[in-house]
């Protein structure tokens, strides 16, 4: 057991931390919020990362992953989090990766894996149904083999950035008369321009568009587009959720948060005084951060035991719950701090005159639509409930 | 002791109850709210001719003999459809200065309108960097010949945009936070040198900066007494608080609502959420929350006449339950509806929002919780 980075792993942030401040675009710099980035922002960051030959450090080497240690990981999350750069969308990168990696053939590996890693393509993912959330395995979306084609009818919904999406992987049910629901389910992969594939937008309460509905109406994909064996899906899909909820704690970008936090609270005044000196306030961002501390050593802990081949296992549950309710305490606490001004609302409003003014300090504005928006995560990737359940089933075995 | 309401008072919120569920449904209210001129004039004037508008001044003021349970009734009945309406400036935040400290020329002046519809006011107290604090004003009013001229920039004024008048705080002596020197003005939003920049809020209502530059006041302008403008204006807020609670728990009472009527019907696994365990303990202390939230509501409007600093406490007692209880109930009620809870469509964001902005008005839950603590502690 050893904290301290090493000469080499110090040098190597060094580097990590002068490429970021040499290559990442300006005019990414410049994006307020998440919701003005575009695909393009995503795809041509993806770009610059791969051709520096960073496009995934996560993967294994054979497939274009970087060979870092998990140390070297960590730094570089650490570092991308510390520079703000945009987050890597985890629907190609972190989910579908894994899974074409362990079931695909070596046709679809070749094709789809460097169309990822080198930001050709951008993934979406179709688990979700409107009857079908937390009960994913009950889902209807139906693939029937014709000829040499799946067709495909149903409705996936909440799939995030699906309006940006290439591709998407769909849950289908294609054996319907199965013993049991998650028997007969198969993992497919559909180009979203196909014919009969259309997303309608699902704005959120802070008015943010990130989620659609993605309906299917006869839409007839190859039979190869099937991942692994047919009726095999749920297996895989439960791997990808592994993956999906690990991703999901967020350690180094939320203690960037803390940090931003902080600054807010040392210019915000309470009783004309930086309010980070109201005793009250400020326990509550030790608490946070003495939270995040826990955090970290628990996902460290995790890595160091996925390294020795143990893999990651229903822990992930712990990261995910924990991480993401220190993302909400987060945006809580930052509302808290901005006071009155974390009431005006710009978004998409026609300004007199088209003149958008700033009202109140820059960092106040997306507060309130931040701490909304963030309620999603307790509730996507497997809600925070069903979380608990994973841990009290898998892990105390009740 | 007695908790029940009188049948004019049954009967007033049941007019309420139908105007609101008539006129306010949710699509009309969120229409509404996202399109000029982010009011209904119409539905005011309504208002004015149910009386709700006098209900809680009295008949020798015009009004219609009602006290603050009045506007309680109103407020509660109001956050159940997340109303818009400039009611909580207007009749009891300027209705309540002019009550308080009015001169018989500017009751006069202004309950006939308000209580008639024709006149709507905003509170302008809060500036960039006073947060929470009335005492924190740098808006100034320098005495000049038989009045005032008033320089400053007010923060976040709600309704502001759809004011005819504004109620200002100012200083006209002393240090930026000193209690003395604060003073009280009735400002006509039209007049010379007061400009604004309008703009939505969060939770679907409509707000101003508010900027004075050489704004000339009469004397007969200044509501109360020069200098000792403070105490009014705490009495006037701690009155504002009761009823911002009663808008909270008949939010909350709709939040409760929703949720448990969504847990019924909501089939995951093949049953209703609502028998998993875990959901049921969750809305219990909805429940819970809003009861106690109702309770709260009742003792500080039934202990706004007592003396100050029992006043001020009832106010923040019940201004951190309802920051508390509010907390709890928006975020379990958006939880337990999973992702429909998320969207724009349902109601339920609409009132998670409005919940959210309400915990940092007048104060939000530690500000309280700091008032409470010193007043309870000598
Ligand atoms: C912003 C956002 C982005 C998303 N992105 C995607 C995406 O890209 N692709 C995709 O496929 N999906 C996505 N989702 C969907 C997400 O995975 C689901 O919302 C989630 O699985 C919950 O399902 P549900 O919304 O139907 O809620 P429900 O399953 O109806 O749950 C409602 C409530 O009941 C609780 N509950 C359910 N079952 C139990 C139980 N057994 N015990 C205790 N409590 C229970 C839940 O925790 C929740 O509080 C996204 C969701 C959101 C909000």
């Amino acid at each position: 057991m050893d904290l301290h980075y090493s000469a080499e792993d110090l040098a190597f942030r060094d580097e990590v931390r002068s490429f970021l401040e040499t290559s990442y675009p300006d005019h990414l710099r410049s994006r307020a919020s998440r919701d003005e980035v575009t695909k393009q922002d995503f795809l041509d960051w993806q770009k610059i990362l791969y051709k520096k030959g960073w496009g995934a450090p996560a993967w294994p080497k054979e497939y274009g992953g970087t060979g870092w240690s998990s140390t070297q990981k960590y730094i570089f999350q650490e570092e991308c989090a510390r520079a703000e750069t945009l987050g890597i969308p985890p629907f190609g990168m972190s989910m579908l990766a894994p899974v074409l990696m362990a079931f695909a053939n070596e046709k679809q590996k070749s094709y789809y894996l460097p169309r990822i890693i080198d930001g050709t393509d951008f993934w979406c993912q179709g688990y979700s149904e409107p009857g079908a959330g937390s009960d994913l395995a009950s889902l209807k979306t139906r693939a029937e083999k014709d000829g040499d084609s799946w067709v495909i009818n149903g409705q996936k919904t909440w799939t995030t950035l699906a309006h940006f999406a290439d591709w998407i992987f769909v849950l289908c049910r294609t054996d319907p008369t199965a013993r049991k629901p998650q028997e007969g389910i198969s993992f497919i992969l559909v180009n979203m321009n196909t014919p009969g594939v259309e997303v309608r937008p699902i704005i959120t309460m802070d008015g943010g568009h990130e989620v659609n509905e993605t309906w299917f109406t006869d839409v007839r994909v190859p039979l190869e587009n099937i991942v692994g064996e047919e009726n095999q899906g749920w297996t895989y899909a439960k791997y990808l959720l592994v993956h999906e909820r690990s991703g999901i704690a967020g350690v180094a970008r939320s203690k960037k948060a803390v940090e931003r936090l902080k600054h807010i609270a040392s210019i915000e005044l309470d009783r004309g005084e930086p309010i980070i000196r109201n005793p009250e306030f400020a326990r509550k961002v030790a608490e946070l951060e003495i939270d995040l501390t826990a955090l970290e050593f628990t996902e460290l802990r995790t890595l160091a035991r996925e390294a020795q081949g143990k893999g990651a296992g229903p822990e992930s549950s712990v990261l995910k719950i924990k991480g993401t309710e220190i993302q909400q305490r987060l945006t809580e606490l930052t509302l808290e701090a901005v006071g009155v001004y974390g009431a005006p609302y710009f978004r998409g409003f026609p300004m007199e005159g088209g003149n958008q003014f700033p009202i109140g300090p820059d960092y106040a504005h997306h507060s309130a639509p931040a701490y909304a928006n963030m309620r999603k995560t307790s509730i996507y990737g497997g809600s925070n409930e069903i979380q608990r359940n994973i841990i009290a089933k898998m892990v105390l075995g009740l | 002791m007695d908790f029940n309401f009188t049948p004019e008072q049954d009967t007033l919120r049941d007019q309420i109850a139908r105007l609101v569920r008539d006129q306010n449904d949710f699509d009309t209210r969120r229409k509404v709210s996202r399109s000029e001129p982010g009011w209904r004039p119409a539905l005011w004037s309504q208002f004015a001719e149910l009386g709700l508008l006098g209900a809680p001044f009295s008949e020798e003021d015009g009004g219609f003999g009602g006290s603050a349970v009045e506007s309680m009734i109103v407020m509660e009945e109001f956050g159940k459809g997340l109303v818009i309406e400039p009611y909580l400036q207007t009749v009891v935040i300027a209705g309540g200065f002019l009550r308080h400290a009015g001169s018989a020329a500017q009751k006069e002046d202004h309950l006939a309108s308000i209580i008639g519809g024709e006149r709507v006011f905003a509170f302008a107290y809060s500036e960039p960097k006073s947060r929470f604090d009335l005492n924190d004003v740098s808006t100034t009013a320098r005495r000049e010949g038989d009045g005032y001229v008033l320089n400053g920039h007010k923060a976040v004024v709600l309704a502001a945009p759809f004011a005819s008048h504004l109620i200002v705080t100012a200083r006209t002596s002393g240090a930026q936070r000193d209690k003395g020197g604060v003073s009280v003005f009735i400002v006509p939003k039209a007049a010379k040198g007061v400009s604004t920049r309008d703009y939505p809020t969060v939770d679907g209502l409509r707000a101003s900066e508010v900027y004075f530059e050489n704004v000339h006041v009469p004397s007969s302008d200044l509501i109360g007494e020069a200098d000792h403008g403070l105490p009014l204006v705490e009495a006037v807020v701690d009155e504002a608080i009761a009823a911002l609670c009663a808008e909270a728990h008949g939010a909350m009472k709709v939040l409760n609502q929703t949720t448990l009527d969504y847990s019924k019907t909501r089939k995951q696994f093949g049953q209703p959420i609502g028998n998993f365990q875990v959901l049921q303990h969750r809305m219990a202390d909805m429940f819970m929350a809003y009861e106690q939230s109702v309770s709260m509501t009742y003792m500080v409007t039934l202990k706004l006449g007592e003396p100050e600093t029992a006043r001020k406490m009832a106010a923040s007692a019940a201004k951190v339950q309802i920051g508390k209880a509010g907390r709890l109930v928006s975020q379990e009620a958006v939880q337990i509806h999973g992702g429909m809870g998320m969207t724009d469509e349902l109601n339920v964001g609409h009132y998670f929002k409005r919940i959210t902005m309400i915990e940092s008005q007048f104060g939000n839950t530690d500000w309280h919780l700091r008032r409470f603590t010193e007043l309870s502690n000598g």
